[in-house]
């Protein structure tokens, strides 16, 4: 437990110190959002109706951008080596940096996203809905990013490859996200996507750790 | 010890050993090929001179001969890659990585065929190329999975270690696959349900299941006679990237 602390505590003091990298997330975030109403026109209306699946779409491609430093810095430097042999099991380290991760690169985001939806001509209960569908979702976003990172860690263009790789594996987040914020199917169905949600999200945070400690124990052998 | 007392080869190890897999199946190539090139003719006979055409959709139904196996074919070379990835990470199987390699790009063949039969149908019938109904979207992804695992296996210098890492990646995306199949579900449906594989039996007429049933085994044979070749040729390129490797360390073979 002291171990999982030590690289929880190590990872956030490296992300505070980085030289405002979070900084720069939130504001890829708040871009990708502001730039969508230059690109469909401000019409209010539709702006209001396509505003959840934007916020998302922006919080995915951010939490995207920040895959790179999870792990290659870390390969670079040799602590990865380190990790693989301390007496904690790597999937431990694996799951303390995916909770930094999730502190570090989707906090900031969801704590950012009033101001976007306040551009995007959000009313209230749907705002609320978007930011408890976020706080729900970014976690399974942040599991299966970890798990992209370590499998790609080994490849010199592995910054690319992450993302193809890791994309089509959370269309089902993105799908039961914006369910939960919809209100077209009726109350019930958006209930019930929050809980598919919230299923993910936990199925993925448990098991992602034991496959990306597999693939990183693998790719370094 | 004398010669005798050496346990025989079972066919596991058979199976394991590449000189051993490339002359046990050898032989089975050419026949395979055969049987592959008689079903699909015969399957194109029946599927364009020997069938009805549909009362509704009229000649376009023969679209379904090459769609449907294909379809079939896009989620069962998923699901052999899979088998072949448990192979690599539980029993450290030589040849599972070969077939995992050797199943991707034929997998994304089929899947991009499945797509492309499905929307030359969808135009004439539906009135679109492409609707974002469950099925073709699940297909979709499924097409980008497949291309994904085709990337990493590129990136790699290194395809032992490439194997396990696309191993990893196969199992992970065979946990996903259903899921994401029973997410996309949610968007109201176009395609129609399956109508072969039903408790209460087939709803298709006979005149027409009989061209489906020789072209589906014809398609899944081709699968069969391909992998076998691209294993083949696999192990062969692996073969000359470790004897490159000898000569440019100066070693006589």
């Amino acid at each position: 437990m002291t171990g999982f602390l030590g690289v929880l505590k190590r990872e956030l003091r490296l992300a505070l110190a980085g030289g405002g990298e979070i900084m720069t997330l939130v504001l890829f975030f708040i871009i990708v959002g502001a730039i969508v109403p230059f690109a469909v026109g401000p019409d209010q209306v539709l702006l209001a109706r396509i505003a959840p699946g934007i916020i998302w779409i922006a919080a995915f491609l951010a939490m995207l951008l920040g895959l790179d430093r999870l792990f290659r810095p870390d390969r670079d430097d040799g602590t990865l080596a380190l990790y693989r042999l301390a007496d904690m099991p790597l999937a431990g380290v694996v799951a303390a940096k995916v909770i930094a991760h999730w502190l570090t690169a989707a906090l900031p985001l969801i704590l950012a996203s009033p101001f976007l939806a306040m551009i995007l001509a959000m009313d209230g209960p749907a705002f609320l809905r978007t930011l408890i569908s976020l706080l729900v979702g970014t976690p399974a976003l942040a599991a299966f990013g970890a798990l992209g990172a370590a499998i790609t860690v080994a490849v010199r263009r592995g910054g690319l490859l992450a993302p193809i790789l890791i994309a089509p594996l959370c269309v089902p987040v993105l799908i039961f996200g914006v369910g939960a914020i919809s209100t077209l199917g009726g109350p019930g169905q958006a209930t019930s996507a929050m809980l598919l949600l919230a299923a993910l999200s936990l199925m993925a945070v448990a098991l992602s750790p034991f496959a990306a400690a597999l693939a990183i124990d693998w790719t370094e052998e | 010890m004398s010669t005798d007392d050496i346990p025989k080869m079972s066919w596991w190890n058979r199976l394991a050993h590449p000189g051993q897999f490339m002359s046990w199946t050898r032989p089975l190539i050419w026949p395979l090929a055969a049987i592959t090139a008689v079903l699909m003719g015969l399957g194109l006979w029946f599927a364009f001179f020997n069938s009805p055409a549909d009362y509704q959709m009229g000649d376009t139904v023969r679209i379904m001969y090459v769609h449907v196996p294909t379809a079939w074919l896009s989620q069962f070379v998923y699901a052999a890659m899979a088998v072949s990835a448990l192979g690599t990470l539980v029993w450290r199987h030589p040849l599972a990585d070969v077939s995992m390699k050797a199943a991707a790009p034929l997998g994304a063949a089929f899947t991009a065929m499945a797509l492309f039969t499905g929307s030359m149908w969808g135009r004439p019938t539906w009135g679109t190329f492409w609707e974002w109904d469950g099925r073709m979207t699940s297909t979709l992804i499924l097409l980008f999975i497949y291309l994904g695992i085709i990337a990493l296996w590129r990136a790699f210098d290194d395809q032992l270690r490439a194997a396990r890492v696309v191993a990893v990646f196969t199992l992970v995306g065979a946990v996903n696959v259903p899921i994401i199949k029973f997410s996309v579900d949610w968007w109201s449906t176009l395609h129609q349900p399956a109508s072969v594989f039903r408790a209460d039996g087939p709803t298709m007429p006979a005149s027409l299941l009989t061209p489906l049933f020789i072209m589906f085994f014809a398609f899944t044979l081709l699968f069969a006679t391909l992998q076998l070749v691209a294993m083949h040729t696999e192990i062969r390129r692996r073969r000359l990237v470790t004897l490159e490797r000898r000569a440019a360390r100066g070693e006589t073979a």
